[in-house]
């Protein structure tokens, strides 16, 4: 029998026992119902998981460090051997090394920075750090004012909301006469929320003088945005290029107490708290000199809270530029003082660490394992990944056996239907074979019958399915809009889980046409044609 | 299709045939070493009453049911030899069925019921509706082609299960007590145009009755079937006879 034949006898056999089929059908798409909305249920769950871990940077994002930097008592054990003379530097080369490495997205230098900023004639303190064009896919950036930097190297800056208070008052308070002054002010002005220098990277007095906390209103963001603020640091020169006339380089005699904290702090693991190098301080020293430097930045952004952008911590940074900007500067770093103290050749551009961007987090071992080859310590969050997937890939599984029981309780009845069927048409069956029909037209009758029914249902269960989870989906976009959260998709629905839902049910379907199938071929059809 | 007149002649041939069954403990022997002969483009009647094994040996002629042991040919080719798919392929092009019980779909309509052996035999879309027309036209139901069998009389599904049984156009005709359930009108009217089969188309014709006064009216040759033998020849025919049914049983 031809294909369109058999599909044609197939519905209208279907279509004559219309009640008892699409009760079976419809048995069939609750079971697909269910299994597709337990299995967009455990999609949804990891793709909300993994989405924000991949988004903030966590898992797919490595950190390489110099083994001259001892991080920490257990990487000193295992490099006991290395001599920290013998070794390379994480320098550009390396970079680009680590840059060439099979999907590798990104490699950006750990730059951050306390300093002082200038704005509307006051002085604020804060911690400034520099974030990779990447960090735009951060939630931080999800519900901000303004925008992401324009550009690599545009002259911007996005500043954190509690931040962005501060520049609020301090606009509102007449100008400070210390404006470009060079000198830090020895106390800063009474009503100046400005930062103590004991306490960098905190947010001093911001309970106290800030009232109101929470997101900025869209007028309070508006009257920052677009506004210049000016980021005062230390620029790091070599001593053989030009001082840049304009700017008068401060001689500061004692270069040790300054230079050696530092390496002290930063071999202790406690990067972010170093002295200041900026403030009209030059350091005039075999290495390097340092200018004072100021630029102008616009605000172009206000968020909430600070995204992640490196490894040893950027939440508590306020203020953030772009890292190819921060680069180009070439600000005074912790590391700069190391290189100072180790003796690097002051031509060398070192990094105090390198951040390290994959694909996904998949690669993150492999890619640990080359770094370690080329001499480079690593640090990565991967084994808390690894241990989520394992926990998803478990309730994945849970999720499909409980979905599936209700398939197979369904497919138990495409069983009953069919074998009823064939009871019933014995005679018919008997015609059709006397007709000249073959076993096996009989048995594709039967299966077309069955793989009818899997589509139908499965179709039908995947729209079922869908509809619970948009149904899910908007319960819970309402609850979390009542808890003031975002609305998020509690399940998801991808195209490969529709579309293996109903090859899963023309399967299952298949399968359980298999024995009345063959059943309805071994009719006799002597035996089915007796004249009762 | 080959050619009528394999194997010197003869459509039908069978060598000591037999059909047995089991029913619980008991052997019953339907056909128990019947060797016959018959033409291309004879009509034959098998005649004896209930039991006799005239429908089992239609059914073997047919390649609906197996031997147990002997020989059956049709057209000179081994039925017993046939794989199942091969069997199917003879009850399409070889012979046509008609019932006692008519056997259409009770769902289809005259013109879907006939056009399903055609359906079976992959014939195309368009030559199919030619071809199911021809059939209705041939049995005179071309009017009623879109009723379906429960709005017809008793006659009219036998008619349209003989032109069901022509659609494809077989060499041989296998009728199994097509008057059965008939009026005597009614079955005089099948008859004459089965016999119409046989004298104008040449089709060979095997009718299973126990009305010995319908074989001997249109058969050219009865077979006397008794406990599944045939019994002599003409010689039994008396014998055959008696054993036989009233002729007259009409509902």
């Amino acid at each position: 029998m031809k294909r369109e034949d058999l599909f044609e006898l197939a519905g209208r056999n279907l279509r004559e026992a219309a009640l008892r089929n699409s009760l079976t059908t419809l048995g069939i798409g609750v079971g697909v119902a269910s299994l597709v909305a337990l299995l967009s249920l455990g999609a949804g769950l990891q793709d909300l998981v993994g989405q924000r871990f991949n988004r903030s940077g966590l898992f797919n994002t490595l950190g390489v460090f110099s083994p001259r930097d001892m991080r920490s008592s257990e990487t000193r054990s295992r490099d006991e051997s290395a001599n920290p003379a013998v070794l390379r530097p994480l320098d550009d080369s390396v970079r680009r090394d680590i840059a060439a490495l099979p999907h590798v997205i990104e490699v950006y230098p750990e730059i951050r920075m306390q300093t002082d900023i200038g704005f509307a004639g006051h002085t604020l303190f804060s911690s400034v750090s520099a974030l990779p064009p990447s960090a735009r896919q951060s939630d931080a950036f999800e519900n901000m004012h303004g925008k992401f930097f324009s550009g690599d190297q545009a002259p911007e800056v996005v500043v954190q909301t509690d931040f962005a208070r501060e520049l609020l008052e301090a606009q509102e308070i007449p100008a400070a006469e210390d404006t470009g002054s060079p000198a830090r002010p020895s106390a800063p002005p009474a009503a100046t929320p400005a930062a103590s220098p004991s306490f960098p990277g905190k947010a001093p007095g911001a309970g106290a003088t800030i009232a109101r906390t929470g997101p900025l209103t869209a007028p309070e963001a508006a009257q920052l945005l677009g506004k210049e603020i000016l980021l005062r640091y230390a620029e790091r020169q070599q001593p053989a290029a030009a001082i840049a006339p304009g700017i008068t380089p401060g001689i500061t005699p004692d270069i040790a107490s300054h230079a050696a904290p530092p390496t002290a702090s930063a071999r202790a693991g406690a990067p972010a708290k170093r002295p200041r190098p900026g403030d009209g301080v030059s350091l005039e020293a075999p290495g390097f000199s340092v200018v004072r430097r100021e630029l102008p930045l616009r605000i172009v952004g206000i968020i909430e809270t600070a995204p992640y952008a490196g490894l040893t911590g950027s939440s508590n940074s306020r203020v953030f530029i772009p890292v190819a900007l921060a680069e180009k500067l070439r600000p005074v770093l912790p590391s700069s003082l190391r290189d100072l103290m180790q003796g690097t050749q002051p031509s060398e551009t070192t990094y105090q660490a390198l951040v390290v961007r994959l694909s996904t987090p998949t690669y993150v071992p492999a890619t640990q394992e080359a770094i370690r080859k080329i001499g480079f310590r690593t640090f990565s969050l991967l084994d808390a990944t690894r241990q989520l997937r394992r926990v998803f890939a478990v309730l994945d599984i849970f999720l499909a056996i409980f979905g599936s029981v209700a398939l197979i309780v369904a497919s138990l009845g495409i069983v009953n239907t069919l074998v009823m069927s064939v009871l019933e048409r014995r005679r018919e069956i008997g015609i059709l074979k006397a007709l000249g029909a073959s076993d096996g037209d009989v048995k594709r009758l039967f299966f077309a019958e069955a793989g009818a029914m899997g589509i139908a249902g499965g179709l039908l269960g995947v729209a079922l399915g869908w509809l619970i989870g948009r149904g899910i989906n908007f319960a819970t976009g309402i609850y979390l809009a009542r808890q003031d959260l975002p609305r998020e998709s509690i399940l998801l629905l991808p195209w490969w889980l529709g579309a293996g839902a109903i090859v899963f049910s023309i399967v299952v379907s298949l399968l359980s046409g298999l024995y009345p199938a063959a059943r309805a071929a071994k009719l006799d059809p002597v035996q089915a044609l007796r004249y009762e | 299709m080959q050619s009528r007149t394999s194997e010197n002649g003869l459509a039908i041939r069978a060598e000591n045939l037999r059909r047995h069954y089991k029913m619980g403990e008991t052997l019953i022997s339907a056909v128990d070493g019947v060797s016959l002969e018959v033409r291309a483009g004879e009509f034959i009647a098998l005649l004896g009453s209930s039991g006799s094994g005239k429908s089992t040996l239609l059914n073997l002629i047919a390649g609906l049911d197996r031997p147990t042991s002997g020989n059956i040919f049709v057209n000179g080719r081994d039925l017993g030899a046939m794989t199942s798919e091969e069997l199917a392929r003879h009850r399409r092009e070889t012979v046509g069925m008609v019932f006692q019980a008519f056997n259409l779909m009770p769902r289809m309509t005259l013109e879907e019921n006939v056009e399903l052996p055609l359906r079976l035999a992959e014939v195309s879309r368009t030559e199919r509706a030619a071809r199911v027309l021809e059939a209705l036209e041939r049995v005179g139901l071309t009017p009623r082609r879109r009723h379906r069998p429960s709005e017809l009389s008793g006659g009219e599904q036998q008619r349209s299960a003989l032109a069901r049984a022509l659609v494809n156009r077989p060499q041989i005709l296998l009728a199994d007590e097509p008057t059965g359930n008939l009026d005597s009108r009614n079955g005089n009217e099948i008859m004459r145009r089965i016999s119409e089969l046989n004298s104008h188309l040449g089709m060979t014709v095997v009718l299973v009755t126990h009305e010995r006064a319908l074989a001997e009216r249109f058969a050219q040759r009865t077979v006397f079937l008794a406990d599944g033998k045939i019994l002599g020849a003409d010689a039994n025919l008396l014998a055959a006879g008696e054993d036989a049914e009233p002729a007259s049983r009409v509902p």
